[in-house]
């Protein structure tokens, strides 16, 4: 054949390739791959694990953040029920206070007003006695119109009391 | 005289004593004109090798051979000895190894995202096998022709056999990949491109051999022995192992993509 080719030579050059892929297949490109992809696993496997522990602790920080959230609304609520009840109590102790001093106030006039009519009917009494002793005197005393007597001791009280 | 002028002295002389003993040699009795050592360097009509003593081959073959005993003896020895020892962070030797196999999966990945299994590993044993086997020309092993010459064993891809193999077996990996992917619409996808093969062989022929032909004339004759090679043998050869092992792993790659990629379906489903 032209350019000394030969089928024979062909066929053994490729039993040749076929010896040389094979054995360096199993020899060499499968065993090293294979040690590839087994490192790859490891680091993926490890980057998984990074990445779910990144997780985690995100998940973590969520729940936490919530608590934190949760806690200063605890503590806005806590505060806001403590001012009402110390409201309550201070308007409870005012209205206490102020019912209080209303019945002070209302006992004091009460017993003003007993007072005063106590004051008065010792007034009315002692005039009274006044004007009975005073009329005694009038009647005792002979021959003297009670009436004129009268007239003039109550003049003369007049002008003691205006002294 | 301190010891490193000494070794300087030293290594000067001898490079001095070599070149006069090469020009006072003079040019060894050849056991062939320059214009058949091209020829027999892209044909390899003539210094046939005996494989076995079964049949005359082309020295090519038994590099392919040796190239991929010395593949698998090192594969063995990283099986046993370093793959057990890797580490999760890893050393200078697993980062290479690691590198070496994680490029052609990604390769493979990134051109075919649908079916890419049995492509990552063929792209890693084409790859290695062109890197190393490009590399191999640089050792100068030495064979006895059938004829009784002395021949040195070139790249195995420098053999158009080697080349038609390998280019061959590519398409033949494409069309399986269409077919796994898309049934007998894979076949006609894959059909489609029936220059690939060829294309594949003799782009691969060419390279290797152009570097061949190159290396042969630069030692055929004794007064390029001496720097040019270190350009013309080494660099290129790193240059060409490397730039081949990429191209045709990554044709493989995109046409293996490109026809195992499920059909859209119409209506947008």
């Amino acid at each position: 054949m032209p350019l000394n080719i030969d089928v024979q030579q062909i066929l053994l050059h490729w039993m040749n390739l076929a010896i040389l892929a094979g054995g360096l297949y199993f020899l060499l490109y499968k065993p090293v791959k294979q040690f590839m992809e087994k490192r790859e696993a490891y680091y993926r496997g490890l980057e998984e694990t990074a990445a779910g522990k990144l997780e985690e602790a995100e998940q973590a920080r969520l729940a936490y953040q919530a608590k934190l959230d949760g806690a200063d609304a605890e503590i806005r609520e806590a505060r806001a029920k403590a001012q009402q009840a110390a409201q309550q109590a201070a308007d409870s102790q005012i209205a206490q206070a102020q019912e209080q001093a209303q019945q002070i106030v209302t006992k004091a006039r009460a017993e003003a007003e007993q007072s005063r009519e106590r004051a008065l009917r010792e007034s009315q009494r002692e005039l009274r006695e006044l004007a009975a002793a005073a009329a005694m005197k009038l009647a005792s005393k002979p021959g003297t119109d009670p009436f004129d007597q009268f007239l003039n001791l109550a003049e003369g009280g007049k002008a003691h009391e205006g002294r | 005289m301190n010891h490193r002028k000494r070794v300087l002295v030293l290594w000067l002389a001898e490079i001095l004593l070599l070149l006069a003993g090469a020009l006072l040699a003079g040019p060894p009795i050849r056991a062939e004109s320059v214009q058949e050592a091209m020829r027999d360097a892209v044909l390899h009509d003539i210094n046939q090798v005996s494989l076995f003593g079964l049949k005359e081959v082309n020295p090519g073959l038994v590099s392919a051979f040796l190239v991929t005993v010395a593949l698998l003896v090192l594969a063995a020895w990283i099986h046993v000895f370093v793959i057990p020892r890797f580490q999760y962070v890893p050393g200078k030797l697993q980062l290479v190894l690691e590198e070496v196999v994680g490029l052609f999966d990604r390769m493979a990945k990134t051109n075919s995202p649908h079916r890419n299994g049995f492509l990552g590993v063929y792209l890693f044993s084409a790859g290695a096998y062109i890197f190393v086997g490009t590399l191999f020309e640089l050792l100068g092993v030495q064979a006895v022709a059938a004829r009784g010459h002395p021949v040195t064993l070139p790249a195995p891809l420098s053999d158009v056999n080697a080349a038609i193999a390998l280019g061959c077996l590519s398409y033949l990996i494409i069309l399986s990949g269409g077919i796994a992917g898309n049934g007998t619409g894979g076949i006609k996808r894959t059909l489609k491109e029936f220059s690939l093969p060829i294309s594949m062989s003799f782009r691969l022929f060419g390279a290797l051999l152009s570097g061949l032909l190159v290396t042969e004339l630069v030692y055929y004759y004794v007064h390029l022995s001496f720097v040019l090679p270190v350009v013309v043998g080494v660099l290129f050869t790193l240059l060409h192992a490397l730039i081949q092992t990429y191209v045709l792993t990554m044709l493989t790659a995109l046409y293996y993509g490109e026809v195992s990629e499920p059909a859209h379906r119409k209506g947008g489903q």
